[in-house]
């Protein structure tokens, strides 16, 4: 009787690590897993670019990265046909640096294959003959692994000139960078990638239009891209009806925790399991002793949720109309040692650094309101500093700031004072509680 | 001025002239390279000397201009010299909950610095860096390419060791 406990239908992205039992993933042993299988059944069953686009739309794949916007729908602006301008990139987004995130180092480092097959189908869906990884420096062992796969995939056939005799050309690339969390922003990146100050550009032309060099250009999540293999060999009704009966998203879903609790990890789950299930159940609760006050459901620009929010299907939909976003999904638990003020002088901190300077309420607003914040944690606040936290929340807000950056910043700190707000006022100097 | 004649005096080593060049063929314009390039040039001497910046803007046929304000934009390439070794400690919020500040303290107090400073016997740097992503297992610190954590601070001394 067999002793595993994923499949490649119950676990799409992870099972093969069950199967290798720590052994690094080769080529060989990607293949001997089904590795490729989604990719040969492009060619033998001759499906058409438009053919994989329509399938991963279908599927209701939603992207990974943290927007949650669907891929298939981002693909669909790429001008295709005769028309279109014959170089266009894909380019795949593996700068993880949310602070709590810790997925796609995972998948990178023990399923490089799973990502190239992945990326290799996408490029092929948007006709783009070149693709690069775009790595955050730091992560040396990702980048290891990414270069033996790339080798390894290139001497092999799938990659290169008309690999598998499909008349298809497809090289990948491995861009290693050199810090800044400003370069997970789309069009940062894709200045970064040009060699340039990863400043975000201005939306329109948007980078499926006009991206890298001027081409039409994808950028896609590494989870994102490395869901693609299975939806292409198994098809949209399975992919569709992997959720949790509560949740209308599609897939599993690689969901993990941090902070004080019994055990941390990264677990793929049917989307839409519960906050409560992740941290119960898989984490085995928090630490003895310890009580949850709140948490971030996927990264430090989300909004903070309650505890009484655990219960709800972690999906887009859902934790946005709770008043958060899902994030990346991986869950950030703050417990009750921890004064909520210190917390978020961290987050804003962190915010305020990676600030990258291009627009003026992001590069002066985040150090003022780290400044604000740490007065109030040390009790040195001043009169008028609770309305100048709630001001700022409104002047650094979507639609007032050049990119996502300075509203991601400031939302753990809107959602800390609604729902925190005495913690706060607490830090201002002679006023006693 | 001396620094005039060093900004026109820079070789680079022939590897790295040709790690440069392979790498300028991955993109559709040589700029593209210029972090690579600053990489490649920073893994040679630890750090970017001002004389190789006029040297990679050449290589690269772009301004001295561009290829600094691209040094100074990203904050793992140093345009100052550094020890032999850096220490980046994790300062975000999983390794904030995990107890990051007490592990900083541990090291400083053994090396003797502050953020931003190096060992006066040029064996360390340390800098606070961004998350590691791998908070699971705050709190979380890097060693030039080796990461550790959890880090408990009564290892830290046996882990420093390790690097001479």
């Amino acid at each position: 009787m067999s002793t595993f406990t994923k499949t490649a239908e119950t676990h799409p992205l992870t099972w093969r690590i069950e199967r290798l039992n720590g052994e690094l993933l080769t080529l060989p042993s990607y293949e001997s897993l089904g590795g490729f299988a989604g990719l040969r059944k492009i060619f033998a069953n001759g499906l058409s670019p438009r053919d994989v686009q329509t399938q991963v739309k279908t599927s209701g794949l939603r992207g990974r990265g943290g927007a949650g916007f669907p891929t298939g729908v981002k693909w669909s602006f790429v001008p295709m046909g005769d028309n279109a301008p014959k170089q266009k990139y894909l380019i795949c987004n593996a700068d993880e640096m949310e602070p709590g995130t810790f997925k796609d180092r995972m998948l990178m480092e023990f399923m490089p294959h799973l990502l190239l097959e992945g990326m290799i189908i996408s490029s092929y869906a948007l006709q783009a003959s070149v693709a690069y990884i775009f790595l955050r420096g730091e992560f040396v062992t990702a980048a290891e692994r990414l270069e033996q796969a790339i080798a390894e995939a290139k001497a092999a056939g799938y990659l290169g000139a008309n690999i598998l005799n499909s008349g298809f050309d497809i090289d990948i690339f491995l861009h290693t960078g050199a810090g800044r969390y400003i370069c997970g922003e789309e069009t940062a990146l894709i200045n970064c990638l040009e060699g340039r100050r990863a400043n975000p550009r201005t939306k329109p032309p948007y980078p499926q239009v006009s991206g890298l060099w001027g081409k039409p250009s994808v950028v896609n999540n590494v989870e994102t891209l490395a869901n693609i293999p299975g939806i292409m060999l198994h098809g949209t009704d399975w992919y569709k009806a992997l959720h949790t009966n509560n949740s209308k998203d599609a897939g599993t879903k690689l969901y993990g925790i941090s902070g004080r609790t019994k055990r941390t990890g990264l677990w793929e789950l049917p989307i839409g399991v519960t906050g409560r299930e992740i941290l119960e159940e898989h984490a085995g609760g928090m630490q003895t002793g310890l009580n949850l006050t709140c948490w971030l459901p996927g990264g430090a620009s989300t909004d903070f949720l309650l505890p009484e929010h655990l219960d709800l299907p972690m999906d887009y939909d859902t934790i946005t109309k709770a008043g958060s976003r899902m994030g990346t999904g991986l869950m950030m638990v703050i417990d009750n040692q921890h004064s909520i003020v210190s917390v978020v002088r961290n987050l804003m901190q962190f915010s305020a650094r990676e600030s990258c300077g291009w627009c003026t309420p992001c590069r002066d607003g985040l150090p003022w309101l780290t400044k604000i914040l740490t007065d109030l944690e040390q009790g040195k606040g001043k009169p008028g500093d609770m309305e100048l936290l709630e001001q700022a929340t409104k002047f650094i807000s979507a639609g007032k700031t050049f990119c996502a950056h300075g509203p991601g910043a400031t939302a753990p700190l809107q959602s800390a004072l609604k729902f925190f707000r005495a913690e706060f006022e607490r830090g201002i100097a002679n006023v006693s509680t | 001025m001396t620094q005039t004649s060093n900004l026109n005096s820079y070789t680079f080593h022939p590897e790295d002239r040709e790690a440069i060049e392979h790498c300028i063929h991955h993109y559709a314009f040589p700029r593209a390279a210029s972090i690579d390039a600053l990489k490649i040039v920073q893994k040679r001497h630890g750090w970017v000397p001002d004389e190789s910046i006029p040297a990679i803007a050449d290589t690269l046929g772009i301004s001295s201009a561009d290829v600094e304000g691209v040094a100074t934009f990203y904050n793992l390439i140093f345009r100052k010299p550094v020890g032999r070794h850096v220490i980046k400690i994790c300062d975000s919020i999983g390794c904030f909950l995990t107890g990051y500040d007490e592990l900083a303290v541990i090291i400083k107090q053994q090396l003797g610095i502050e953020y931003g400073q190096t060992t006066t016997d040029g064996r360390f740097t340390l800098l606070p860096i961004c998350c590691l992503g791998n908070c699971d297992k705050g709190p979380t610190m890097m060693i030039d390419n080796d990461t550790y954590g959890p880090v408990a601070t009564s290892e830290v001394a046996t882990i420093l060791e390790r690097y001479t």
